[in-house]
């Protein structure tokens, strides 16, 4: 159990008021684009019109004749220092201006720098580029067959194969469907979408020629990681990059990887001698950064006729665009799919993914989905229904039948998992109760006879998230721990840093209730900074919901050395041996005798002004946390959608998100997280697809046709929660910003397949988009 | 280039001129002065609202006008909320109602929010809803935000009319 703290001391579980909020609320918050500094100037890419095409000529005299324009860089110059491609973060390289050819849509060409930006935007329209098209791949399933152009002729394999990766039991599988009794089987496309945060990337790349350094501040989830992949592309050394992340205005996992144009705003900025900005707008940021998803999935199901499931087989085609540039862990070019097993006890299942290229922009990790589980959390909760359909039977009634049992945990799961806790039926219950199930089934039935439409939809999912422990877990080679250093002023106030890097989450207000529990020094006397390398000490950053369970981790861990110095000097200042002590939160105080006692802010004080004899001054602690194991939050989802049979559309009546993420820090703030994730399902479910034409032209590429739901579309979310606090971690939390995104889209679509289901509808591809229904309901004569 | 123009526009009481070309956005405008950054940039295509400014009394996304249309007009941006070192009941709504996260949609917010109530004191969630239509948010599902609004509501009546700016 966690000891509650006053509300003055403000630790855990207290849904104290957000830190970041003055700065936001007054407009005084400094994002890349409020950046200015001295004599800076600004870059625009010109892109490719083309999805496939030989570059023949790139023309730049135009361009450079504009009065106003400082440079204007093609790929054939970044070339000449070895820049014209780089790494990507899964064992792959990437264009950064395109030489020889262009491969997708909108990618980039070259770079123009002018005094500011409504000129480098004109120059950009005077560069002239000649192409010539060639045969464009789009459909993932024609990418390997002969017939198929090879896109990557710069890779000695001439395939557009990228991977095939598979784990499980083939052979128990195997046997395991041939011996079912019955068998669901569901093809389920998760669709190209875009995580689209409201601020698009960009950065400000300043060299300063007198000092050899260059700072770059940028939208950066990972500024630690990009620093030291900056260091080994460029040669700068590393100690003379300082990259700033400094506000961010949303990440959602599209400011993970490294963009062209930070690469193209450095080499400017290192040519120059001066700061170079570029920022890219909505359309750039739709139609070339790291777009989410792209998995066409085949599951299939094996039970017994009682409905206990026996095996699960997946087959995966992953279309990754034209650069894997994935941002993911080393070893698991499929991310952590194989959690697609879910919130089920069964003893064999078999997983296999393969990747291709095709002429689309790179990306496929981003968008809540904590390393393709959005994917995988989908998949099996589509193919239960499935299943619960093919026995006519409830589909709570067969989840609650499959559940892994509270006292199997930690659970090994048949793909290789060991889930740390869960209670999936004690969220189930909470979830059932709140939105009076049995009721709406009944409901149901009475408005089937009536001819009205209404679908129940449930979903129970497990997340993983933390990544990771270091002997599993790296980003090109950087293992996967994070960081904490906290160092108490005299006074007793404290500043800390970590190496992740908040983009809303809140963390300079929760990491201060962590370090508020565990020293009791109040949250508010707590700074918390992130984001400047300079300064914090490396992490990995933040993605796959990993801050509270890696940082999170450091922080307590960091804050517990400092309580183990501050137990000592409180000893020498009582003059009693350190046994004798006993703490609370913000005191120690002599056992037996509470009047005697030490509040931290003593001790603070004492550490640098009566320091025993012998003891180094100061009262500051590191910690780089490697966690043991990854952390396993879950959930209930149950949507109930109401279907308008003249317009096919659906609405949302009601939508209750039952999330267990162990012990929470702050309620307000994880309750923030669930409402936006919430709202970025039902925007995938319904809305969102960034598709590509036959001639890869892409569809979908700005807020014209990409949907963001409104205040008006977006339902009322009913939130509830249980605590099955992770044992491993050191107070018990779990991540959980991306378990509202992993867990609805299948509440939403499972709501609208059971509200079809009577028609013979058992699986229907988001986006659900009104017309998609109607044409069901046509088909199905239900309208003419 | 086009000849550039003279421009006088008051934003947030205080007169600003500038010589700007034609087809200089007025976000831009507002954006390069020290201090102004506030009025964001979501979009390309007038869905996002995360400019949106207050001119002459009604809101407008200022990515879509140009800095010479508003030239003699008053402005009113999120940094002009704040009166006397007081925060304005939205602000301190959107604060309490966590109705905020990454913070980069919240200026253009406030403004919606704050033409919202000059024009309805008492609005029902749906009108809330509507009255923020424009304005696209990533973070918070929107329903902090309607508290926020309704936090706002709820103060203004209490504290009267003397709580809001007066732009006019």
């Amino acid at each position: 159990m966690i000891s509650r703290t006053s509300p003055e001391i403000g630790g855990m579980g207290h849904p104290i008021k957000r830190k970041e909020d003055l700065r936001f609320i007054q407009g005084k918050g400094n994002y890349v684009d409020d950046v200015h500094l001295p004599d800076m100037v600004y870059g625009h890419i010109v892109r490719s019109p083309y999805a496939h095409a030989r570059l023949k000529s790139v023309n730049t005299e135009k361009a450079k004749a504009l009065p106003g324009v400082l440079a204007v860089i093609t790929g054939e110059d970044l070339a000449k220092s070895n820049l014209a491609w780089m790494p990507t973060l899964f064992f792959d390289k990437q264009m950064v201006l395109a030489t020889g050819k262009v491969l997708f849509q909108s990618q980039e060409v070259a770079f123009v720098v002018a005094e500011d930006q409504y000129t480098a935007a004109d120059a950009a329209e005077l560069v002239e580029v000649e192409y010539e098209e060639l045969p464009v791949l789009v459909d993932p399933h024609k990418a390997l067959d002969p017939g198929s152009p090879i896109l990557r002729e710069d890779r000695e394999e001439k395939s557009n194969h990228i991977f095939h990766w598979e784990v499980g039991d083939k052979v128990a599988t195997e046997k395991a469907f041939v011996d079912a009794e019955v068998k669901a089987k569901v093809h389920a496309v998760f669709q190209r979408c875009h995580p689209a945060p409201l601020e698009t990337c960009g950065c400000v790349a300043d060299f300063n020629a007198a000092t050899g350094r260059i700072t770059i501040y940028l939208t950066s989830q990972a500024p630690h990681v990009h620093r030291t992949l900056f260091a080994l592309v460029s040669g700068i050394p590393e100690n003379n990059i300082r990259v700033v992340s400094p506000d961010i205005g949303g990440g959602f996992g599209n400011k993970v990887p490294i963009y062209p144009g930070y690469v193209c705003a450095v080499v400017a900025s290192l040519t120059l001698g001066r700061p170079v900005k570029w920022i890219e707008t909505r359309s750039e940021n739709l139609q070339s950064t790291g777009f989410a998803r792209d998995y066409h999935m085949t599951a299939e199901l094996a039970a017994g006729q009682d409905g206990k499931i026996k095996a699960m087989r997946v087959k995966t085609l992953a279309d990754h665009g034209a650069f894997n540039a994935a941002a993911q862990p080393t070893k698991f070019p499929a991310g952590l799919f194989s959690i697609c097993t879910g919130a089920y006890d069964y003893p064999t299942a078999f997983c296999e993914v393969d990747g291709v290229y095709t002429n689309k922009a790179p990306g496929g990790i981003a968008y809540r989905c904590s390393f393709r589980v959005t994917e995988a959390a989908y998949l099996i909760e589509r193919a239960v229904d499935v299943l619960a359909q093919e026995l006519k039977t409830d589909p709570v009634e067969l989840r609650r039948k499959n559940f892994i049992p509270p006292h199997k945990f930690p659970y090994a799961s048949p793909l290789g998992w060991s889930y740390d806790s869960g209670d999936y039926d004690a969220a189930m219950k909470v979830a059932l109760d709140t939105v009076g199930y049995d009721a709406l089934r009944k409901e149901q039935q009475e408005k089937r006879k009536r001819g009205e439409l209404m679908g129940i939809g449930v979903s129970s999912f497990v997340e993983v998230v933390g990544a990771g422990p270091a002997h599993t877990f790296d980003i090109a080679g950087i293992k996967m721990f994070d960081s904490c250093e906290i160092r108490v002023h005299p006074t007793g106030k404290a500043m800390c840093r970590m190496g992740t890097k908040s983009q809303g989450q809140g963390h300079e207000t929760t990491y201060a209730q962590i370090v508020a529990q565990e020293l009791g020094i109040p949250a508010d006397d707590v700074t918390v900074e992130e984001g400047d390398t300079d300064t914090a000490p490396y992490g990995l950053g933040t993605y796959a919901s990993r801050s509270t369970p890696v940082s999170g981790a450091a922080t307590a861990m960091a804050a517990r050395k400092i309580r183990g110095k501050a137990k000592k000097i409180a000893a020498h200042l009582l003059e009693c041996s350190e046994e004798d002590l006993d703490w609370e939160p913000g005191k120690f105080f002599v056992k037996g005798a509470p009047s005697k006692s030490k509040t931290i802010q003593d001790i603070a004080f004492a550490a640098y002004t009566n320091i025993p004899a012998g003891m180094e001054a100061g009262l500051e602690a590191v910690d780089y946390y490697d966690p043991p194991n990854l952390t396993f939050p879950f959930g209930t989802y149950i949507c109930v959608v109401d279907i308008d049979k003249g317009t096919g559309e659906v609405k949302v009546r009601r939508f209750v998100a039952v999330d267990d993420c162990g012990n929470i820090i702050n309620p307000m703030i994880v309750e923030g997280q669930i409402h936006g994730g919430l709202t970025e399902g039902l925007a995938i479910a319904f809305m969102q697809q960034i598709s590509y034409d036959e001639s890869g032209n892409v569809q979908g590429g700005s807020f014209m046709d990409y949907l963001i739901p409104t205040a008006v579309e977006t339902p009322h979310w009913e939130t509830g929660k249980t605590c099955t606090p992770s044992p491993h971690h050191p107070f018990g939390a779990k991540g959980v910003g991306e378990s509202p995104n992993v867990g609805s889209p299948a509440a939403f679509v499972n709501a609208v397949v059971d509200a079809l289901s009577h028609l013979g509808v058992k699986h229907i591809d988001m986006p659900i988009a009104p017309w998609k229904v109607w044409n069901i309901l046509k088909e199905k004569g239900v309208v003419n | 280039m086009a000849k550039k123009q003279s421009i006088q526009v008051k934003v947030n009481g205080r007169i600003r001129e500038a010589q700007v070309e034609p087809r200089l956005l007025l976000v831009h405008f507002i954006r390069g002065f020290p201090g102004l950054t506030g009025t964001h940039v979501g979009c390309d295509t007038t869905h996002c609202g995360a400019c949106t400014v207050m001119l002459d009394g009604k809101t407008v996304k200022s990515c879509t006008m140009f800095a010479v249309q508003a030239d003699g007009c008053e402005l009113l941006t999120v940094e002009g909320l704040m009166q006397n070192g007081k925060l304005h009941p939205l602000q301190e709504g959107f604060k309490e109602e966590h109705g905020l996260q990454c913070g980069y949609c919240t200026p253009g917010m406030l403004m919606s929010s704050y033409a919202l109530l000059e024009k309805n004191p008492n609005p029902t969630e749906e009108e809330i809803r509507w009255g923020i239509s424009g304005n696209l948010c990533r973070c918070t599902g929107y329903q902090n935000i309607v508290k926020a609004v309704q936090y706002a509501a709820g103060k203004m009546k209490q504290g009267g009319k003397d709580d809001l700016p007066n732009i006019a």
